[in-house]
């Protein structure tokens, strides 16, 4: 493995995992406020129990989350020093404004789960939505960094020379609304739906009905109302990716040929070298009209980008249609939610219908998974869109294998103790909070 | 504003340092404590650091966004020939943290798997310090050689020399020193009392004596540092204040004052910080050939500096109460 291909799979490896944290660290905060809010409320136990399980749960996610965040702003220099070198100034105001988010979530955090009985129960309450905001509010700083990347703004590029920096405008570049709305509403369908599914799981094996039965509604009714949402706001990224980095759409959509009708192509295998798809289905003119709003106008496809700058199809292709195909299975669970909530009640205890939402446990954040390779596989081979290309960032040190599978064995470590501490929370369920 | 970013930097450095430290060394006193001892130091040490410990490392992601964001090159510098002890001590972050957070949090309380925590998070809080040390020792060394021609040159004698080690290991004395003296007044019981001061006056003579190897180093490997804290009125008034306050805390010990001695430590911590800190500003890294890297030379352009100075006041604006409020709220349960 050479340097180069090492430093990369060290970051998508640490920013997959980072991810997973952050996403559980934005959404589970809220979770725990409705319950908190409804113990409060109705003075009913059931809920005080579910929110301090799910506080334990998000104290072990958030101290994971916290050192690999610490470890990833370490890594932007260890890995990339000669982008940091030039885009720090520029793309640096959202890491700015997020460390002190951050700052206030961990602050409110602190109060939060060592308050139980000490603090005024309001006063405790609200530390528990300060940490939902702040964490969602880091979300989208964070990610508006990611999409200046993806559409660089804020500066002039002259003679291999970064001047007339601004800031704010880099912040606020075209593509951070759409990427930091779809990010949002990820974090949430996908959270949303592997607590759901957790404690549909929990349900169907009978124990503590009650207890999974609360928890499972508070958490299916943001996973749900999500997926609805998550399809509108893809289409939204979708035609900005279009329009911006025309390369990574045409990757995306595997479209090989620019052609007027471009067909939308559903599945297929991408045959890189004679420049085709097989076995995929094509559906004339809708990619035309997904973009422009009309069937005719051509799409711009790879034929139109040099061969240098083309990213890799094949894996762009396949996590673009693993998203989407995740999008709409779970966009038709969550209509069958509101479907059952609305029309159907006595679906609501049936057996098949938890097996659903225990299907879609993971599923979300596979999705999440799979966006992310889009973007980022997407944008490759440049780590500054048109500017910068990610082979002159790397680091001149060499070696940087041994730090990949370092950080392999240490993320794998990391996932395999996380997941032994949630079974053995899930199973003291009972004992801890059973009367 | 480049002063207000320069100054928030210092701050975010020397809180990390008490905060961040006294942190690590609750963990390193817990390693040198005895096996009958250790839960009773577990126990108070988590009664102090439980609720503040997510807020006391978020200094070291402020100090470093600061650098990434001002900058930029010193940070690509240091991240560039300091990748291996930065590397080490981020697997020491990572280990401490987690292991810290599992062992409260972990829903099944057996001696099998507190006891990984436990040594995890003993070991990893003595390696964390230790290597921060280094790197910010091999900063100020002028090992780092931008024209190293091999890998052992530029990216291991860079870190690996007597002055960056003894610095590491100084830092370890220090942290060891503010948490024991943190834990005398967080004990209940004077058993405990006793021992934390023991405890403090074995990490103060550690400290003296790494003190002591740092300066030897420096002459080996060639740093000014003698030069650089007696050599001016400031940094010798503050190394002054430092051993008087050391002074002053030793006699406030021995009359029962278990509090206000947390702020002498602070104060000397700080004074030793500015000693060294102040002869040398504006250049925070010194490099082989001289070639060094100055805070005043090396920023972002103007536009990045002033956001970057708005958002560091009007955060703190934010945090400083609420932190505050933080702190006092678990001390004043803590005594009620
Ligand atoms: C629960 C997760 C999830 C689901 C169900 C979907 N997405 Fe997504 N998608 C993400 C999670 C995600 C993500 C991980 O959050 C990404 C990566 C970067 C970003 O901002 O969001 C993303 C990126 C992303 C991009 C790339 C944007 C860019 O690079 O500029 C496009 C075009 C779409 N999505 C489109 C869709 C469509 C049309 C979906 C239809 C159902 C869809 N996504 C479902
Ligand atoms: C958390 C979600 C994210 C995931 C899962 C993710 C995933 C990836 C992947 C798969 C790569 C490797 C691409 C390749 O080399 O082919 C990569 C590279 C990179 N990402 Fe991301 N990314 C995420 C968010 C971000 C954010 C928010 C930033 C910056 C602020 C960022 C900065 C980078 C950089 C600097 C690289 C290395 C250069 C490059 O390969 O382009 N990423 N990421
Ligand atoms: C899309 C990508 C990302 C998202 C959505 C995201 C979001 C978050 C969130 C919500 C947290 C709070 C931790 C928790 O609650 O578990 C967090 C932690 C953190 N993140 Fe990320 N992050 C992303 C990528 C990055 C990148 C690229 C960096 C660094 C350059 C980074 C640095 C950090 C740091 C330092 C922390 C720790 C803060 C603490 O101690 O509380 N994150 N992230």
């Amino acid at each position: 493995m050479n340097d180069f291909l090492a430093a990369r799979s060290q970051m998508a490896l640490s920013l997959g995992f980072h991810i997973i944290y952050s996403c559980i660290g934005m959404v589970m905060p809220v979770f725990m406020a409705i319950s908190h809010y409804k113990w409060i409320k109705t003075n009913d136990h059931v809920y005080k129990n579910i929110t301090q399980a799910w506080s334990k749960g998000v104290a072990i996610f958030f101290a994971t989350g916290a050192v690999s965040g610490t470890m990833l702003s370490f890594e932007l220099g260890l890995l990339w020093p000669k982008f940091m070198e030039h885009a720090g100034p520029i793309f640096g105001m959202p890491f700015s404004f997020e460390g002190v988010a951050f700052f206030i979530e961990a602050i409110a955090l602190g109060f939060f789960l060592y308050g139980w009985n000490r603090l005024n129960k309001w006063f405790h309450w609200v530390t528990g939505i300060v940490v939902g905001v702040s964490g969602v509010i880091s979300g989208i700083l964070v990610v508006s960094a990611n999409s200046w990347m993806n559409s660089p703004a804020g500066f002039d590029y002259v003679n291999g020379q970064y001047i007339n920096i601004d800031p704010l405008k880099a912040m606020f570049n075209e593509a951070w609304f759409s990427e930091a709305l779809h990010m949002t509403i990820a974090a949430f369908a996908a959270t949303g739906f592997a607590v759901a599914g957790i404690h549909a799981l929990m349900i169907l094996l009978k124990r503590n009905v009650n207890f999974h039965t609360k928890a499972f509604k508070i958490a299916i009714v943001f996973g749900a109302v999500a997926a609805i949402l998550q399809p509108l706001s893809g289409d939204i990224s979708a035609k900005g990716a279009a329009r911006r980095q025309p390369a990574k759409s045409a990757a995306m959509e595997a479209n090989y040929h620019t052609v007027p009708y471009s067909p939308l192509l559903i599945g297929g295998i991408p045959d890189t070298l004679n420049k085709k798809v097989d076995y995929g289905i094509e559906i004339p003119g809708l990619l035309s009209f997904l973009v422009y709003d009309d069937f005719k106008t051509p799409v711009t496809g790879l034929d139109k980008i040099p061969q240098q700058y083309q990213p890799n199809v094949p894996v762009t292709h396949y996590a673009f249609q693993l998203m989407v195909a995740i999008g709409m299975f779970l966009l038709l669970i969550a209509l069958i939610y509101f479907f059952a909530l609305w029309k159907k009640k006595e679906w609501l205890t049936k057996d098949w219908f938890f097996k659903l939402f225990v299907i879609a446990t993971p599923l979300g954040f596979i999705a999440v998974e799979a966006g992310w390779t889009v973007t980022e596989v997407g944008r490759q081979p440049w780590i500054i869109q048109g500017v910068m290309l990610t082979s002159q960032a790397v680091t001149p040190m060499p070696g940087i294998q041994y730090s990949f599978y370092l950080f392999t064995f240490v993320y794998f470590t990391l996932s395999v103790a996380v997941v032994f501490l949630l079974s053995r929370q899930i199973k003291m369920v009972p004992e801890l909070y059973d009367r | 504003m480049l002063y207000v970013v320069i100054g928030f930097l210092f701050f975010a450095i020397v809180l990390y340092f008490l905060l961040g430290g006294a942190d690590f060394g609750a963990g390193i006193i817990e390693l040198f404590t005895s096996d009958d001892n250790k839960s009773r130091t577990r126990h108070t040490s988590y009664q102090a650091i439980g609720p503040i410990w997510e807020a006391n490392h978020m200094w070291l992601i402020i100090a470093i966004v600061i650098l990434f964001v001002g900058f930029p090159v010193i940070y690509s510098e240091i991240c560039t020939y300091l990748h291996i002890p930065l590397l080490i001590m981020l697997m020491g972050v990572t280990a401490r943290g987690t292991a810290f957070s599992f062992r409260n949090y972990d829903a099944v309380k057996d001696d099998k798997m507190q006891n990984l925590y436990n040594h995890i998070f003993v070991y990893s809080s003595f390696i964390t310090p230790l290597f921060l040390g280094i790197t910010a020792g091999s900063v100020i060394s002028r090992q780092v050689d931008p024209a190293a021609d091999s890998f052992l040159t530029a990216f291991v004698f860079s870190w690996l020399n007597w002055f960056s080690v003894a610095v590491g290991f100084f830092t370890v004395a220090l942290c060891g020193f503010l948490a024991a003296i943190y834990l005398i007044g967080e004990a209940k019981e004077q058993f405990d009392v006793k021992r934390f001061t023991k405890k403090a006056v074995i990490m103060n003579a550690a400290a003296v004596g790494f003190g002591g190897l740092v300066f030897l180093a420096a002459e080996v490997e060639n740093v000014h540092l003698a030069h650089w804290i007696f050599g001016n009125p400031v940094s010798l008034t503050a190394v002054i204040a430092a051993s008087v306050s050391l002074v002053l805390l030793w006699y406030l010990l021995s009359k029962g004052k278990t509090k206000v001695i947390r702020i002498l430590a602070g104060f000397q911590v700080t004074m030793i910080l500015v000693s060294v800190g102040y002869r040398h500003f504006p250049n925070v890294m010194m490099v082989k050939g001289g070639n060094n890297l100055s805070l005043l030379t090396n920023h972002a352009p103007a536009a990045t500096i002033n956001d970057l100075g708005w958002a560091l006041l009007v955060g703190s604006l934010f945090i400083l109460p609420a932190l505050g409020y933080l702190y006092y709220s678990f001390q004043k349960k803590k005594e009620a």
